[in-house]
């Protein structure tokens, strides 16, 4: 008879964050920036149906790296969630915290209770009435969430954007300031080689605080070419 | 069995755009229609809306409503609201009972966003009228006894590049109308006018203008339909969709064209006379 072989808790725990953070690096990167007037999120995605930014509620957006079926379904669940809650209370009773939340918690489930963990990493966005209002969420596989301020890098190069980010970012930035960093560090650190990205290449939205209502909005590739000017 | 923590399973599973699927699935009772009541008649339990008109032009469509909800002979509000922005390309307006109207209104106008959020892109106006129909058959227990909703969406049809109307009875029945219709119980009156009034190709001015003229008509022989308060400064509610998009009609110029036609009315109350053709009786 064979005697299974014993593996520690701590190894397996090890083992599954290896695997999904290998995972996320394989993926291209996502940075989401606040600016002046609202939040940009910015993506090197050539596809235009495939989405990595999207909007869930009035003033909440999402943005999302990794396995793109794990990450579709938590977005769906978040949009489920949100309309849910504002239908049953009032459309202003719909918060990024208390979807931050629902998310940790089925991340942290799924990455202890199943045998493989998502491969994705996540940032809920929630876009407030003046700069300091507003609010980064990070959600990575296991259900960690961190409070984020200013900017997340998402993806196989985070750390060498984050680095750069933490240099260059400043509160108060305009839009095409910001469009144009992100760009910059996405074609710089984005991939092995350095290249410049067109606006084609690029999956750009912003939460604008000025908007009425829906404050989600994605920028077109003839808008983004002329703030990349 | 493990102990669910997060998101329960029904918002992780794949399938449904529908917000009222969903809600049917998770928590039916939020949904309006869905409540259970004794035997017997309701009509005179609560509030109810009255008149709504629609019609078409070159540029659109535009949907007016008149302000007023009544109970039996009571005025229960003055200044109700009927017409609604439902997306960014469609409207919709309300007769009925008014409290489970304007909920239907609500989760109509969630489910259209659920869609477009979920999928990335806006329903057909042909999908957004099929959807209404269905939420509609979901109050037919309630209508059946005596809280009836019914609705009228209009809007602009992007594809056909032109605007639709469509209206509908208690059992979701949906009807695409050609050029206009009213809604309500000043209905009758209100589509008297506009048959008289209506032009095949009208500007956006003289559409709510005709519009305004059918719902005085209404208000002149419905008494459930509100005329124009001029003391109270309380205006019909109008929206307007074309190709840019809905938007409402700022008060400020309904109030203006409101005066300029009570000032009409002043010379001939029974509002403009439509012309005949040549060769009646001489």
């Amino acid at each position: 008879m064979s005697v299974p072989y014993y593996v520690s808790p701590e190894q397996i725990i090890k083992d599954k964050a290896d695997f999904a953070r290998k995972g996320i690096a394989r993926g291209r990167s996502v940075i989401v920036l606040e600016y002046d007037e609202g939040i940009l999120f910015v993506a090197e995605n050539p596809s235009k149906a495939l989405h990595k930014i999207s909007e869930i509620y009035d003033r909440i957006g999402f943005a999302a790296v990794g396995k793109y079926n794990e990450f579709e379904n938590l977005r769906v669940a978040g949009v489920r969630l949100a309309d849910l809650r504002g239908y049953a209370y009032d459309r202003n009773d719909v918060t990024g915290r208390s979807l931050a939340n629902a998310y940790a918690q089925t991340l942290g489930t799924i990455f202890s209770e199943t045998p493989k963990p998502y491969e994705v990493e996540i940032v809920v966005a929630e876009v407030g009435a003046t700069e300091d209002l507003d609010q980064l969420y990070r959600l990575t596989f296991d259900g960690s969430v961190a409070d984020e301020h200013g900017y997340v890098a998402m993806g196989g190069s985070a750390e060498a954007i984050s680095a750069e980010l933490a240099k260059s970012w400043r509160s108060g930035l305009t839009l095409a300031e910001a469009l144009r960093l992100a760009a910059y560090l996405l074609g710089q650190f984005g991939s092995d080689e350095v290249k410049d990205l067109s606006a084609e290449q690029l999956e750009v939205a912003v939460l604008d605080r000025n908007r009425p209502r829906r404050t989600f909005h994605r920028i077109s590739v003839s808008t983004m070419n002329e703030l990349l000017r | 069995m493990t102990p669910q923590l997060g998101l329960p399973l029904a918002y992780l599973a794949t399938g449904s755009s529908s917000f009222a699927d969903f809600l049917a699935d998770l928590a039916p009772e939020v949904l309006p229609g869905r409540m259970t009541m004794g035997p017997g008649e309701a009509t005179a339990l609560a509030p109810h809306g009255t008149t709504i008109v629609s019609l078409r032009g070159d540029f659109g469509v535009v949907m007016a409503g008149d302000r007023r909800a009544t109970m039996g002979n009571v005025i229960a509000q003055r200044d109700i609201e009927k017409v609604f922005v439902a997306d960014e390309h469609s409207m919709i307006g309300i007769a009925g009972t008014a409290g489970i109207a304007v909920e239907l209104v609500r989760l109509f106008q969630v489910e259209l966003e659920h869609y477009e959020k979920i999928e990335g892109l806006s329903l057909s106006l042909d999908g957004k009228a099929n959807r209404l129909a269905t939420l509609l058959r979901g109050n037919l227990g309630l209508a059946i006894q005596g809280l009836a909703v019914v609705p009228l969406l209009a809007g602009f049809d992007l594809n056909r590049e032109r605007g639709r109307i469509f209206s509908y009875d208690v059992t979701g029945g949906r009807y695409e109308e050609h050029d206009f219709y009213a809604v309500g119980s000043g209905a009758f009156f209100a589509r008297g006018s506009l048959k008289k009034l209506y032009q095949p190709t009208s500007t956006l001015d003289n559409a709510i203008a005709i519009a305004l003229e059918a719902l005085y008509d209404a208000a002149d022989d419905d008494s459930a339909t509100g005329g124009p308060d001029l003391a109270r400064r309380i205006f019909p509610v109008v929206a307007v969709a074309d190709g840019g998009g809905v938007r409402i009609i700022a008060e400020g110029e309904i109030a203006t064209m409101v005066a300029e036609l009570v000032r009409h009315r002043m010379d001939r109350p029974d509002g403009p006379a439509a012309s005949i053709a040549a060769g009646g009786l001489t």
